[in-house]
């Protein structure tokens, strides 16, 4: 009834294979993008904008790089962290000592940093699988924190070995006046630091992180994506089509550990404005584990819907406990028993649907194309 | 099987054969003490159906492992084509020109039936993950592989199970989409292990015509192993039988048939 397919033919098989075939779809994505850009600046809530939509924009990215490698080609990680550490400390000293490079561009080379830190990782792949992998990636997870804590270098030598985002303006020192780019000075907003506004780091993040979703899209229902989940749901079955098992498991790597390099910037650059190794510890790769897993494996979307479940529940809680009324829950009574409520929630939605939020949305929609009949 | 089809297939089955595709020559296989084959030779012609036969345990699929790279011969060689291929990896043997099924179904079970015989279109395309990621200019190769594949599925009356994921179909249809998806590799030799097994009079019927048409259509080369006699004698034109991992006869049906060793291999002694 209200998300019907009936009558939408594909004469053409450009039109069958477009990104979102169904106007349905379509719509959709352009109703909630046009909402995430225009609503949150407009309400000009910092809170919003800040801790809680940016949060979920960068763990989202994070998430879906994991869900490229994990849920995709079916290579378990634990690594993310390590990954993510190396996109912050190679975003921020890029910054640091190239001012005139374009943030946007930054981010990029970060990213590729972290791709080629990810391939070393990944090369153990091609021998080990599901849990003994999971463990010989936590060697990135402890390898790379011990660096980034051990080599002053990387956080500037600040004596906390935290490592502050300076700010940056979105083209960089040579859009500056006077620079060979100064033509771009007017629209050349700062967008990280402490004087840029939570509107620009929020705008700035959504279309980072939206420009990436749309490539994941397209990468994982192309040839690249087909051999992923060749080689996830039987590896020897992908060989003999004549998949190389090394180069796909190790491009998966790559590309995963690019989103995640790139999120780990955003998250210094235009969440927090400052990390330390501890921001990037196992628990935060954990974390990210269980969003892919409640957000469902193998689906873009599940990517942030996990992530949303996971940032989006403590302060949901919060609002919850002080509705209450002052005084009925005791501060440490509180923190406690957010994680038990977050703990048994994980549980339960495991347990309910094992396949995720992405799963339960398809099941939505199946229910709404059918209703108001049961079947 | 004497079926209508394969009896009028039988009376106008004349072939004469070129030069060899596939030559199996003195292949020995161990695994520790166990021997599965020993000194396996036989010569497979371009354009023929040729299929492995034998008891449980005779090696059949142990040779079509050698066959496609998963086990490495011991002693002995291969050629493909004239040209020794006798180490060559799985991933390299596909990419040579052979396509392969499985006795146990080895489909990629999250995909849907497209997805799976697109994958078998991978060895034919030059894939550029950044062309794919901006969906340009992959877009046209997309579409172009697309095109070949619903040729296929045409092929194998499938259309109606195009978007189903593949591990909700029946086995026989399950059967059917292994075939596309090596079938959709362009392949020269197909490598069939056990086509029929477990399905019922009419799914042979269906899967014996698809092998018959690829053969004649496509002019592949067929290699396959099949328990299911009556299939094996009508269809295929020469015929290898192991037994303990050894060859015990080998030539066209009819001689094969009437051979001692055989009759006794599958009967016992008496």
């Amino acid at each position: 009834m209200f998300y019907r397919e009936v009558g939408q033919y594909k004469s053409s098989y450009p039109a069958d294979q477009a990104i979102f075939p169904l106007t349905n779809d379509r719509i959709g994505v352009i109703l909630i993008l046009l909402i995430a850009y225009i609503w949150p600046p407009l309400s000009g809530s910092q809170y919003l904008m800040g801790p809680i939509l940016t949060q979920l924009l960068v763990f989202g990215l994070a998430a879906l790089g994991l869900n490229l490698l994990t849920g995709y080609a079916g290579q378990v990680s634990l690594g993310t962290g390590g990954f993510m550490a190396v996109g912050a400390f190679g975003c921020y000293n890029l910054v640091l000592r190239l001012p005139e490079i374009p943030l946007v561009i930054d981010f990029i080379l970060a990213g590729l940093m972290a791709a080629a830190v990810g391939v070393i990782f990944g090369i153990p792949s091609l021998r080990i699988k599901g849990f003994y992998l999971a463990v010989a990636t936590l060697a990135s997870q402890f390898f790379l924190l011990w660096i980034f804590d051990h080599v002053g270098w990387f956080t500037n030598y600040d004596p906390a070995g935290v490592a502050s985002a300076p700010t940056q303006t979105l083209f960089g020192s040579l859009a500056h006046e006077g620079g060979p780019l100064d033509f771009l000075a007017p629209i050349d907003v700062i967008v990280s630091g402490p004087n840029a506004t939570p509107e620009a780091k929020y705008i700035l993040t959504l279309s980072v992180v939206v420009v990436l979703a749309l490539l994941a899209k397209n990468l994982v229902r192309g040839m690249t994506g087909r051999a992923w989940m060749a080689i996830r749901d039987f590896d020897i079955a992908a060989e003999i089509i004549g998949i190389r098992p090394l180069r796909t498991k190790l491009l998966a790597f790559a590309i995963s550990s690019f989103y995640c390099g790139v999120a780990g910037a955003l998250y210094v650059f235009t969440y927090v404005g400052n990390a330390d190794t501890e921001a990037f510890d196992l628990i935060r790769s954990f974390t990210i584990l269980f969003m892919i897993i409640i957000g469902g494996l193998g689906s873009i979307m599940g990517s942030f819907l996990g992530a949303a479940f996971i940032v989006l529940l403590p302060p949901f809680l919060n609002i919850v406990a002080s509705n209450l009324g002052e005084g009925t829950l005791s501060g440490a009574a509180l923190a406690n028993l957010e994680l038990i409520v977050y703990g048994g929630t994980i549980v339960f939605f495991l347990a309910v649907e094992p396949l995720g939020f992405a799963r339960m949305w398809q099941i939505i929609k199946e229910k709404l194309r059918q209703w108001p009949f049961p079947y | 099987m004497d079926t209508e089809a394969s009896q009028a297939h039988d009376t106008e089955r004349v072939r004469e054969f070129e030069g060899f595709i596939l030559e199996v020559d003195g292949v020995f296989v161990n695994f520790g003490g166990v021997k599965a084959l020993q000194d396996v030779g036989f010569s497979v012609y371009e354009g023929e159906i040729f299929s492995i036969i034998g008891p449980n345990g005779a090696g059949k699929t142990s040779m079509l492992n050698v066959i496609s790279g998963f086990y490495k011969a011991s002693e002995g060689t291969i050629r493909f084509e004239g040209v020794d291929r006798t180490s060559a990896s799985p991933e390299q043997v596909a990419r040579m020109g052979f396509a392969r099924t499985f006795q146990n179904i080895a489909l990629f079970k999250g995909m849907s039936t497209l997805d799976n015989i697109m994958t078998g279109r991978i060895v034919k395309v030059k894939s550029n993950f950044l062309s794919e990621a901006l969906y340009y200019p992959a877009r046209d190769q997309e579409v172009a592989q697309r095109e070949f594949v619903e040729g296929i599925i045409d092929f194998l009356e499938i259309q109606s199970i195009r978007k189903t994921p593949v591990g909700k179909l029946p086995y026989g249809l399950q059967k059917r989409v292994e075939l596309g998806r090596a079938l959709a590799m362009e392949p020269k030799i197909l490598l069939l292990d056990e086509p029929m097994a477990g399905m019922n009079l009419e799914e042979k019927e269906d899967m014996a015509r698809f092998v018959l048409d690829v053969n004649d259509e496509f002019g592949t080369t067929v290699v396959l192993i099949e328990h299911d006699m009556g299939v094996v004698m009508d269809i295929s034109d020469h015929v290898v039988v192991l037994d303990h991992g050894e060859r015990i006869a080998y030539g066209p049906p009819d001689e094969v048939r009437t051979n001692d060793d055989v009759i006794r291999a599958y009967l016992g002694e008496h």
